[in-house]
């Protein structure tokens, strides 16, 4: 059963159609039960999900060349094991970007969750592909596709023998296909955050690429959608100790209309707050310049919002602008680019900060005689300038301990590893009470830099293809 | 550094160079206004959003790139920008080349940029004194109130 259906059961006909698309996951990593509490709450016709940021798809790529079918977001399949027969139950269908650099293993793997949970025969898993630029990329390079780095200009060239995955990031399109074939899962790669929130909204209101306002609004409403409870008061540094019910925090749900005009709101008796301040706090997360904000399908104003508390953890939003997407895509590489390493250590009072500083002193002078050369070497104290830097002025005598951690990096992994054994030696060589040191040596992490790039849409988007898949 | 409690109203006369008339009193930009800071490769960026409509042209006046700039010196290796979102009663500002590279290749705690907000939120500032004496602890948790 897709959502249209159970709308037109469910709402009067007088009554403007309203379409509820509930945020599941900000990312990788997030609550495991937000997404189970979306679709048993209340209603709801979408359930969004971001698993990817910027290092996930090399973090992806790297799983897939040790394991074929691995790539994906593995937290997904087991999650659509279990809300799968509720989903189908409610007429909730699920967008997500979790196929990572494996669309496709990762819909099987959904056919399979969805088999186990009874679900056999009865739904439908929409896998979008074409994004992945890995295989086409030498290609691409000699079709004149320089691919240079959006910051600094140097062509790709540069770096292509160590380059791990190369994804574009594409807009709604092809979720809006996998809705029209009746997908009841939409798995991508890597789409747009927002285009997981934008899609069923053009689907449902029939939105084109040409609707720019409309579209604008809708990449507001994936904004506040693609980071989770961001948007529902965690992280929210407005009055934080007044939020109330974080234990079960309710993630944001959008209430769109076919004017564009969309209500932010949560499902009632879960914790959080969806207020103007909160609200606004998300919208200007990761912003760059607010009079354009670029997407594969439309370019967006917030310059024009509005944010209008209109009930209870409910805030209305209007007033986008959009304007014809550019003639690009943005690409995502990821190369390797060196080791890095971070030790820590912990000291006491009295005097812990100076304790801490000439330990750092005395390592950095080991590590000088032993002839190592770094890239980078950082010392932090944290507890008390790891964050704020020198704007937190000069540590008192009385700080009861501190940890110093000491990062480097290097393009070679040799002084990396030689560092990692120069930490705990200090426990018995250099200044007294430390202690913390029970992790065992850092461990060695290969660095994947971020290559950002753009595309010709021709290039990529002829390519896109959606497969739908029976389970 | 703490300065919570700290200057009082200064008695200051009328002109500081932010052009404001009569008495003006320092008070920490946490207490006119709220923020958020996320990452864009080795650029932060800090959203500043007054608490209270009204010290929106305040805030305008206050956080000049150029202050902006000073206050973290050298945390912020680039250019600073700002943009102004008057309809959210906030302005947005890139701090480029803050991150020590960021992502995967930044040695730094921080290296996604979360709290380079409450680090924008240490700066002193000097208001109109009827200002200071409404928004005077705005931004921080009451003493007796938390976890």
């Amino acid at each position: 059963m897709t959502s249209d259906s159970n709308r037109e059961a469910s709402t009067p006909r007088s009554e403007p159609k309203v379409v509820r698309i509930g945020s599941g996951q900000g990312f990788w990593g997030d609550d495991l039960e937000a997404p189970v509490r979306q679709v048993e709450g209340g209603p709801l016709d979408y359930l969004m999900m971001d698993y990817l940021a910027e290092v996930t798809m090399s973090i992806m790529q790297k799983q897939r060349s040790r394991r074929p079918e691995a790539g994906f977001a593995r937290d997904f399949p087991p999650l659509m094991e279990r809300i799968f027969p509720t989903c189908l139950e409610k007429g909730v269908r699920v967008v997500t970007n979790a196929g990572g650099v494996n669309p496709l293993g990762c819909g099987e793997a959904v056919v399979e969750a969805g088999r186990a949970a009874g679900v056999g025969g009865r739904a439908r898993v929409g896998v979008v592909t074409g994004d992945d630029l890995m295989e086409r990329l030498d290609d691409l390079l000699a079709g004149g596709h320089e691919l240079r780095h959006m910051e600094t200009g140097a062509p790709l060239a540069e770096v292509r023998d160590r380059v791990e995955s190369a994804n574009a990031y594409i807009g709604a399109v092809p979720i809006v296909e996998a809705l029209r074939r009746g997908a009841d899962v939409v798995l991508t790669g890597r789409s747009t955050d927002t285009a997981l929130t934008y899609g069923p909204l053009m689907h449902e209101f029939g939105w084109s690429r040409g609707d720019h306002h409309h579209l604008a609004q809708g990449v507001v409403a994936g904004h506040i959608n693609e980071c989770g409870a961001q948007a529902s008061g965690g992280n929210a540094l407005v009055d934080w100790w007044t939020m109330p019910g974080m234990e079960e925090v309710g993630f944001p749900i959008i209430e769109a209309r076919s004017d564009g005009s969309f209500v932010v709101t949560k499902h009632p008796g879960t914790g959080g707050r969806v207020s103007r301040p909160v609200v606004t706090e998300q919208l200007l997360y990761e912003m760059g310049d607010p009079t354009e904000y670029i997407t594969p399908d439309v370019v967006a104003d917030f310059t024009g919002i509005s944010l209008d508390e209109v009930g209870p953890d409910r805030v209305r939003v209007t007033g986008a602008r959009g304007r014809e997407a550019t003639e690009f895509l943005k690409v995502s590489i990821a190369y390797a680019d060196g080791y890095k390493a971070v030790g820590t250590l912990v000291y006491a009072w009295p005097d812990a900060a100076a304790k801490a500083r000439s330990a750092a002193r005395i390592l950095q002078a080991r590590l000088d005689r032993l002839g190592l050369s770094f890239d980078e070497v950082r010392i932090e104290l944290v507890g008390w300038d790891s964050t704020h830097g020198h704007l937190a002025g000069p540590p008192p005598a009385d700080l009861p301990e501190v940890q110093l951690r000491v990062a480097v990096r290097a393009r070679e992994a040799a002084p990396v590893e030689r560092f990692t054994r120069e930490i705990a030696p200090l426990v018995l060589t250099g200044p007294p009470s430390v202690t913390g040191f029970a992790g065992g040596r850092p461990r060695v992490q290969e660095i994947m830099a971020y290559w950002p790039a753009l595309i010709r849409k021709e290039a990529v988007e002829p390519h896109l293809d959606v497969r739908i898949l029976e389970v | 550094m703490d300065t919570r409690g700290a200057p009082g109203p200064a008695s200051a006369p009328a002109s500081d160079g932010f052009g404001f008339e009569g008495e003006t009193a320092r008070i920490q930009l946490v207490d006119l206004a709220h923020a958020r800071s996320g990452d864009k490769g080795d650029t932060a960026n800090v959203g500043v959003i007054a608490y209270d409509s009204r010290d929106y042209p305040l805030l305008r006046e206050l956080l000049t790139v150029e202050r902006v700039k000073a206050h973290f010196g050298a945390m912020v290796a680039g250019e600073v920008e700002r943009f102004e979102l008057p309809n959210l009663h906030a302005l947005n500002f890139l701090l480029h080349g803050a991150l020590g590279g960021g992502g995967t290749v930044s040695l730094m705690t921080d290296a996604q940029g979360k709290v380079f907000s409450t680090a924008l939120l240490r700066m002193e500032v000097e208001v109109p004194a009827e200002v200071a004496t409404r928004v005077r602890g705005r931004g921080r948790m009451p003493a007796g109130e938390g976890p």
